[in-house]
């Protein structure tokens, strides 16, 4: 018995020296501690807005991971995040006016139409390469808007009203259900992210961010895994789409493919750092929370501002982001 | 022949950069490709490896008609290169680099085997020491070597070095060299482009030479030196 319990002993000290199941214990345990200590946080607030608004800085954080993955580790801009984050917000939508299913099961179905779109669209113009993509995508954002805008039974120009209830059980208020939705979409993104940065896909998204001539001649199908990161860029944007009309109540075609969203999904992996599922996630929480604190404080109109001055500041003093300046001043003390 | 490329014309708009060229490279073959600057020789290995499409003609290896198939599809039969200006993966490490081929053509997904191998190539290529250092600390002979190291992890049954050897000293022009007749030693096709004409009579058993998109010599190196076309094409009149 013994020596059975010694080897067992042995077997989990050994896979806790590999680092086997312990890190991500560990890594699981700090996450769900974090989670508990922020809805304490914010229910020590005592009102909703202080969920509201951890609502939105989550929101970029998945819009801003999600971008990563196509624009940060394959290098493909892409300009038309609104576009795929509305098609999100027009599916929850078209939803609401036909079957009224919950916004759980209008996820996957927004995610899936957002992610189909993304792959049209990366097979129609991911031959096109730097900033001809760019634009191509900028375009796809104009055209779907403008079908929007002509779409009257999602109410077109005009917007449409969408009512949420006013308590969901469990969680009380509708606002503390969005913001836990948005929570689980934010986990669920980085840690796609996160895998693909380090499987295959990412190694050969890498390879053509850094030479897609050499990737190609080194055997890496460009044209194949740009389109699996367009899908999945696009799927999740899409999904962060689905909630945003219970959570505004009221949708239109500006605010769904709005200048703020498309210019923020780039701005924030650009200061966070675009090489890592951190940079996304450092530069969302920065700038969402700054935002929030802006708006508040000062107007909501200075969100914009202050992207713009952080962006100025950082392509001058660490044009990798934040986590390329941490990198690159470790590198300088080895 | 591993390489049978028939009327191989590339066009440019109204420019034709090739003519169409007709070229073979038998199996462990040492084939030498010359021609002054802008004769198409870039244009060529372009086109026999995908990264450019022929406008006309047809391309196989190993019989097979390849000239429609993508440039990693040619890499994952077999078909590898280096380039004349470096194209390293700037953000990876020289491990990294090796290691790219080493996933996608090899196919391995063993972490361990995978680095087990890329540190096998980086020793045959003489770049051990320097497996963790990022591609803009290298030196322009250890560029060379990382680019024939990516073209070997691939385990091609050809490799086409461009210009492998441009802007190192004899010594080093020498070492490369020595690495390249290695590996034809160990059965893989080389054609070698070049400009360092000691290096490509040393190293060929035969010699093409293009001038203006053409082809107009192709024999053992000391008839295809005494060509007179050749002779005018590199001494003038």
């Amino acid at each position: 018995m013994s020596v059975v319990a010694k080897t067992a002993k042995d077997e989990v000290a050994r896979s806790a020296t590999r680092g086997g199941w312990l890190g991500p214990l560990l890594a699981a345990s700090i996450g769900a501690a974090l989670i508990a200590a922020t809805f304490l946080v914010l229910d020590w607030l005592g009102t909703d807005y202080a969920y509201l608004a951890a609502y939105t800085v989550l929101q970029f954080v998945v819009l801003a991971t999600a971008w990563n993955i196509l624009g940060g580790y394959a290098g493909y801009v892409n300009f038309g995040s609104a576009g795929f984050f509305a098609i999100g917000v027009y599916t929850s939508v078209v939803v609401y006016q036909t079957i009224q299913l919950p916004i759980l099961a209008t996820i996957p179905l927004a995610a899936a139409t957002a992610g189909l779109v993304g792959f049209a669209t990366g097979y129609l113009t991911l031959r096109l390469r730097g900033v001809f993509f760019s634009i191509a995508t900028l375009a796809l954002a104009i055209v779907l808007q403008t079908l929007i805008v002509n779409w009257d039974w999602v109410g077109g120009a005009r917007g449409v009203y969408v009512l949420r209830p006013q308590t969901v059980p469990v969680f009380g208020s509708y606002a503390r259900y969005l913001f836990a939705v948005m929570l689980g979409l934010a986990i669920l993104s980085v840690l796609i992210a996160r895998l693909v940065e380090n499987s295959w896909l990412g190694q050969g998204l890498a390879a053509i961010r850094d030479d897609e001539v050499a990737a190609e001649c080194s055997g890496v199908p460009s044209l194949w895994l740009k389109l699996m990161a367009t899908t999945l860029s696009g799927a999740l944007m899409g999904a962060a789409g689905a909630p945003f009309p219970y959570f505004i109540t009221y949708v239109d075609p500006n605010t769904a493919f709005s200048l703020s969203i498309a210019v923020n999904t780039i701005a924030m992996p650009l200061i966070g750092g675009t090489t890592t599922w951190a940079g996304p996630v450092i530069g969302a929480l920065l700038i969402g929370s700054l935002q929030q604190y802006a708006t508040v404080t000062i107007s909501s109109a200075a969100n914009l501002l202050i992207v713009g001055v952080l962006l100025v500041v950082f392509v001058i003093i660490a044009p990798n982001g934040i986590i390329g300046l941490i990198t690159s001043i470790r590198e300088r003390r080895q | 022949m591993i390489i049978e490329a028939t009327g191989v014309t590339k066009k440019f708009g109204g420019f034709t950069a090739l003519n169409a060229i007709n070229f073979t490279l038998g199996a462990r073959e040492r084939v030498g490709l010359i021609g002054p600057n802008g004769s198409g020789k870039s244009t060529f290995v372009n086109c026999l490896t995908g990264v450019l499409p022929a406008s006309e003609g047809m391309v196989r290896f190993d019989g097979q008609d390849i000239t429609q198939l993508a440039a990693w599809k040619r890499a994952r039969l077999g078909l590898s290169r280096s380039f004349q200006i470096p194209r390293p993966f700037r953000g990876m490490t020289v491990r990294q680099n090796i290691e790219i081929p080493l996933t996608f053509i090899v196919g391995r997904s063993d972490r361990a085997r995978i680095e087990a191998e890329a540190d096998a190539i980086l020793a045959q290529v003489g770049l051990s020491a320097r497996a963790r250092a990022r591609p803009r600390s290298l030196s322009q002979v250890e560029l060379r070597k990382l680019e024939l190291g990516r073209a070997l992890a691939a385990k091609p049954r050809v490799l086409i070095a461009d210009e492998a050897m441009a802007g190192l000293s004899d010594p080093e022009v020498d070492e490369i060299l020595d690495l390249l007749m290695r590996l034809n030693s160990e059965g893989i096709a080389i054609l070698l482009i070049e400009h360092i004409m000691r290096a490509v009579i040393r190293f060929s058993e035969r010699i093409v030479v293009l001038v203006a998109g053409a082809k107009i010599a192709d024999g053992p190196p000391a008839d295809v030196m005494a060509h007179p076309e050749v002779v005018r094409a590199y001494l003038g009149e």
